[in-house]
């Protein structure tokens, strides 16, 4: 029964780490672009949070009001400002500006908040739980953070594939070029896709902010956890990025049974596994 | 009739330069002759990241792996240094040059798994090696665990016998190491595999197509740097005396610091490293005090670099001066022209590999 308990623990926080990645699993699919900084934009939509609750004494989930749109403003403007000027057909430009953005906010981070670990408070929220048949009890926390999961991935599948910036996205990154005949604004739709994708990682961040503590220098951590869930689940595929988060989250929890120092460790070679047997993932689109 | 057209490498800047390297390289060997203490550490300090990032600059600037994960080798380098003088008593300069075997050895295996991962994805691959290889360290307690050791007295007197004689031991070691990393870059580059390299740059299906191995050549790259990285991780724990899970596999302090020398420097042209060295190591000289602020600014830099010099310092240059301090590239000398034939086509004409 304990067991049983490890793995559902897994599976909700794998939708954390799948909510992590459904952002940066998004901007890959338009862009190809990997954001070194993701991780490090995840805490900063903590932080951000943070200011906003501390300023107004909000509930931090009410925060989001504000911080969803600053971070999809910071986005469109990341993008336009810094990220589009290094996508080209050198793969490694991209990487170093982004690495150099992720540098650049853990040490903004640092100067403004300092190393202080921190935590938002959800008053009863984080106490709540439900109890289900046979003894178990799970927080309503992280079942909540699995539905809104479950509510971003599915909107953005609509998004996707029922509507015509759906349609845009898929068209550029199917061919920019031809997208950009086809009167497609390549620069502007960037933007968008990266507002998008930090909007959804502010609604991240918030989470992350209720369930652990966090401080400036956990951002790369958590983008690594996103990256190993997408490539888990296969390139382009954000359903299959949801079931990676979910096999690294009880993956992670299954090795923090055996003993806490193994838990991120666990994840780690579980995803390396998973690469050298299944290389492309379990339900990759894009190669 | 015309004389032939000829290719030639070696220019005279590049002469000039190696006489110059020649002359710096007898001033850096007498130097403990006539330098205090503090200034050779810091030239071990100087020594060591000019070796890694002309080791990142061959491993991402000429072969495209654009790994984030080097600290892998660095951290395994340093704690190979530590296994072997305390547990088998090898005598510590020794362990230095053996920690390039521990380290290559466990470069067959990573690359075996990562080498799956393409672009960006191969970079965070690397990442997630070097995080595997710190938890770990972690959890060895003979070496300290997570809070880490130091070199017990007895490992650090058997370097050499006195303080000072231990301190230009280090130095000479990291002065031969430096030299040699850049050495066999250098040879790496003139070689058929420096030809390799720049095809695959450029184009991976091309250089394929023209009987370039592509994966072998990838691997035997990967292969030596890693090597080499370990014996310069062993070289920077055994000044440091100390050595942690945190410290060795710091993303940081061997993987950030040595891609911004790369790129400010120059990516893709072996003086970039050199550059890039000195200017690291003036801006940490002046600003080092600004806490987090130096790195937000080096970060900035380096994202202003990248987006509007691609090619950093020493491209520019190449680029203003025609300047070439290694002769790597061929340039084809056209034959000397009439008098009545066309001025403009006469001169030194490039081609760029």
């Amino acid at each position: 029964m304990d067991l049983v308990a490890t793995v559902v623990d897994g599976i909700l926080l794998g939708g954390l780490y799948a909510l992590f990645a459904s952002g940066l699993s998004l901007i890959f699919g338009v862009m190809r672009l990997v954001n070194i900084a993701h991780g490090d934009l995840i805490v900063l939509s903590a932080f951000i949070a943070l200011v906003v609750t501390d300023h107004f004494g909000v509930h931090p989930l009410v925060s989001l009001v504000l911080v969803v749109p600053f971070m999809a403003l910071l986005g469109y403007g990341l993008q336009r400002g810094i990220f589009n000027r290094a996508l080209d057909s050198d793969i490694l430009r991209p990487v170093l500006v982004s690495f150099g953005v992720s540098v650049f906010l853990q040490n903004a981070l640092l100067q403004t908040f300092s190393a202080d670990s921190r935590r938002l408070q959800a008053g009863n929220l984080e106490t709540l739980h439900l109890d289900l048949p046979g003894g178990m009890a799970v927080g309503v926390l992280p079942c909540l953070m699995f539905i809104v999961v479950l509510v971003v991935i599915g909107g953005l599948q609509l998004l996707l594939y029922h509507n015509e910036l759906g349609r845009a996205f898929r068209s550029v990154s199917d061919d920019q070029q031809t997208a950009q005949l086809m009167g497609i604004n390549n620069a502007h739709l960037f933007g968008i896709a990266m507002a998008l994708s930090l909007a959804i990682v502010s609604v991240a961040g918030v989470f992350l902010g209720i369930r652990t503590n966090f401080d400036p220098s956990i951002g790369p951590t958590r983008m690594i956890f996103a990256c190993e869930a997408i490539i888990i689940g296969g390139l382009g595929d954000l359903w299959g990025t949801l079931v990676g988060g979910v096999i690294l989250g009880i993956a992670q929890t299954l090795g923090a049974r055996i003993n806490p120092g193994y838990q991120i460790l666990a994840g780690h070679l579980v995803f390396l596994a998973i690469l050298t047997l299944r290389p492309q993932g379990f339900f990759a689109k894009i190669r | 009739m015309n004389e032939a057209v000829q290719i030639e490498r070696s220019t005279r800047i590049s002469y000039l330069f190696a006489a110059f390297g020649l002359l710096l390289l007898f001033f850096l060997i007498t130097a403990p002759f006539y330098l205090g203490r503090s200034e050779l550490y810091l030239l071990v300090e100087i020594f060591s990241y000019l070796a890694l990032a002309s080791l990142w600059n061959l491993l991402a600037g000429y072969t495209g792996l654009a790994s984030i994960g080097q600290q892998a080798f660095v951290g395994l380098g340093g704690y190979a240094l530590f296994a072997l003088t305390i547990f088998l008593r090898i005598p510590p300069i020794l362990a230095v040059l053996a920690a390039s075997i521990v380290a290559a050895l466990l470069a067959v295996p990573t690359a075996w798994v990562i080498f799956r991962l393409k672009g960006a994805y191969f970079a965070i691959g690397t990442w997630v090696v070097a995080e595997v290889y710190r938890l770990v360290f972690a959890q060895v307690s003979g070496l300290g665990a997570g809070s880490g050791t130091s070199l017990p007295t007895q490992v650090v007197q058997s370097i050499a016998s006195g303080r000072a004689a231990r301190d230009n031991l280090i130095y000479w070691t990291g002065l031969g190491l430096v030299v040699a990393v850049l050495t066999v870059t250098y040879l790496i580059l003139r070689s058929r595999w420096g030809l390799a390299l720049t095809a695959i740059r450029d184009s991976e299906p091309a250089a394929e197509s023209v009987g370039v191995h592509n994966y072998r050549t990838k691997f035997f790259i990967y292969f030596i740097t890693a090597g080499a990285t370990g014996s310069v991780g062993a070289l920077i724990f055994m000044q440091k005396l100390r050595i942690s899970p945190e410290a060795a596999f710091s993303v940081h302090d061997w993987t950030a610091f040595v891609i911004f020398i790369v790129v400010i420097g120059g990516i893709g042209r072996m003086e970039g490293p050199l550059i890039g060295t000195i200017v690291f190591f003036l801006l940490r000289a002046f600003l080092a005090d600004l806490g987090p602020w130096y790195l937000m600014l080096l970060g900035a830099f380096a994202i202003f670099v990248t987006l509007t010099m691609p090619k950093g310092v020493a491209g520019w240059l190449a680029e203003k001066f025609d300047l070439d301090l290694f002769p790597l590239r061929r340039r084809v000398r056209l034959p000397k022209l009439k008098s009545n034939e066309d001025p403009e086509a006469s001169g030194i004409g490039r081609i760029g590999i």
